[in-house]
């Protein structure tokens, strides 16, 4: 089986937020990028895969040479080869015409990205990929066993999950579940310098339309002050509730 | 030309999420001087969807679709959009609709945005603010495809009632094999809980409730609030509670009404994921927890003396006003 996992390279969950040039563009100054957790769970299992039912792993990136280092450590994880899309991710659409191009010249059995990158939250690549090269596609997706060509995949849905059965090629949008938060892998010493060595190919995006564009930034309005209540008047708390803020 | 609006519907009743999107996407149609046309399948009595705004409902009725299939799902709004001429397409973000979404917009060659939270800024450019960033920030998009899909943030714009009709008229798109290629074979969902996509309000519970034994009384608070449960990341890694409970940056996003927070410390990460709740609450023990500076409302004490007090005053409170 052959496997593709998809890397978003985004700021870091503790990173405080910040825009430049008029609110037009992510500060990253001083923030720290990670791989998307979404597609670390994929990573994971993928790599589970790989362990387990002899899959080959590849990784890919659509983004300019300051994503590398989130490449080399998806191979310091265990990928065996990683591809860079040289360009700019700027829109859902765009990146998912990108990356049907490297599954479809691959020839991918099964590709995971996340459910969605933490960043822009857009939701949409994953199943634009299997829209566009004609794959099955489940999102949300927590759980995911292999059997031949044929698939069992667990899907979170609003109030519970739900179980599928479906065949590859399969596109999935992963998050956690896929594996467990204490399955995620810290790369070794041997493996970050065997990840020096493993093949990253540059490749150059193919001609596609932006189809949307974020063109302005903007932060939540300062918050006021909390109000507090003393524990021993919890009245006064549901009193606030009701009659101020009209929540209950 | 007009507005298609998907309703979603569950055991042949429409969700409040489809409520919510009718009444959006009837001012988005009143920017754009024309209509709304919903599509439903095996949805409710489509009479209610004129209540909020919508003029046409495409029902589609069949045992085919009775599960939910995002391919075919996606075929049929599709379908709709292109009977209706529709250039714009609203969507919830119900797990359902974020599933088929993206196939929607690849089918119709669509610029789709997603999480979006108010009214279409212009229409020409057509621009809509939705949250990036995990709730950290919102971002303006410019969307420049012949067709849009947004995708309306839940508890986002509300439900606005309108004086109108809907006239209804059965659709019969024609699905292929491939539509169904991905088969549901089991659903494993709570039916007597409140799930934290559809709650109005959510309480959680985080370390600072020191064991999964000390729950009943986050379930008791939810249950007379009429509540869906949730929990902090470090609360379902150690799984006290499971995965599907964890809010934050994560796990699931919650906007919801009210948020009350119980032994949550606030993190980033965590508070990012409750930002868009409308009225917060945090109830702890340390008045340095991070949580007190994001939250509307707050009570600086022992969770196991005050949680039980407010359980007790709630009980009052609700037979009041019942």
């Amino acid at each position: 089986m052959k496997i593709l996992v998809c890397i978003s390279h985004v700021p870091d969950t503790t990173s405080k937020i910040n825009f430049t040039d008029g609110d037009t563009k992510f500060d990253t100054n001083g923030v720290q990028f990670v791989i998307n957790p979404n597609d670390e769970f994929g990573l994971t299992r993928a790599m589970w895969f790989k362990e387990k039912q002899g899959a080959s792993v590849d990784v890919v990136n659509v983004g300019g040479p300051e994503t590398e280092p989130t490449l080399r450590k998806a191979l310091a994880i265990g990928a065996d080869n990683a591809i860079r899309v040289n360009t700019e991710a700027t829109d859902g659409f765009y990146v998912a015409k990108q990356l049907a191009k490297v599954v479809q010249d691959g020839g991918y059995d099964l590709v995971i990205g996340g459910r969605e990158s933490i960043d822009y939250n857009g939701g949409m690549v994953p199943g634009m990929v299997a829209a566009l090269t004609g794959a099955n596609f489940v999102n949300t997706c927590i759980g995911l066993e292999v059997d031949g060509d044929t698939v069992t995949a667990v899907r979170e849905i609003d109030g519970g999950k739900e179980t599928s059965t479906t065949k590859l090629p399969l596109i999935v949008g992963g998050q956690k579940g896929l594996v467990e938060e204490s399955d995620l892998r810290i790369p070794n010493m041997r493996g970050i310098m065997m990840a020096r060595k493993k093949p990253l190919t540059v490749v150059e995006p193919i001609d596609a339309d932006h189809e949307t564009k974020a063109v302005q930034f903007e932060k939540p309005a300062p918050k006021g002050q909390v109000k507090l209540v003393s524990p021993d008047n919890v009245q006064e708390l549901i009193d606030l509730l009701h009659n101020e803020a009209k929540a209950i | 030309m007009s507005v298609l609006v998907y309703t979603e519907s569950e055991g042949g009743k429409f969700k409040k999420a489809a409520f919510e999107v009718a009444s959006y996407a009837k001012e988005v149609a009143n920017m754009l001087g024309t209509t709304v046309t919903a599509v439903s399948v095996n949805g409710g009595d489509s009479s209610e969807l004129g209540t909020y705004g919508v003029d046409k409902v495409l029902e589609v009725k069949g045992d085919k679709l009775s599960t939910f299939s995002a391919k075919a799902y996606a075929d049929v709004i599709k379908q709709a959009a292109e009977k209706e001429g529709a250039k714009v397409v609203v969507v919830s973000s119900t797990a359902d609709s974020k599933f088929l979404a993206p196939l929607l917009a690849v089918n119709l060659n669509a610029g789709y945005a997603s999480n979006v939270v108010a009214l279409p800024e212009s229409a020409s450019p057509f621009k809509v603010k939705r949250t990036a960033f995990t709730n950290k920030a919102f971002n303006v998009t410019e969307m420049s495809t012949d067709v849009k899909i947004i995708g309306l943030s839940n508890n986002a714009f509300g439900l606005k009632e309108n004086s109108g009709a809907a006239s209804s008229e059965a659709f019969e798109p024609s699905l292929s094999d491939e539509d169904f290629e991905v088969q549901v074979t089991a659903v494993d969902k709570a039916t007597d809980k409140v799930s934290i996509a559809d709650a109005d309000i959510v309480v959680s519970g985080g370390r600072g409730l020191k064991g999964p034994e000390n729950w009943g009384m986050i379930e008791d608070l939810a249950g007379v609030l009429g509540a869906a449960t949730a929990c902090s990341k470090p609360v379902s890694d150690m799984g006290w509670r499971p995965h599907s409970e964890h809010v934050g940056q994560t796990g699931k996003p919650v906007a919801t009404n009210l948020y009350i927070a119980i032994g949550v410390s606030g993190a980033i990460q965590h508070l990012a994921g409750i930002n868009a709740s409308k009225v917060k609450v945090v109830i702890n023990n340390d008045p340095e927890a991070p949580f007190f500076k994001a939250a509307d409302y707050g009570i600086v004490g022992d969770a196991f003396e005050v949680v039980p007090k407010l359980i007790e005053k709630l009980k009052e409170f609700k037979s009041n006003n019942a």
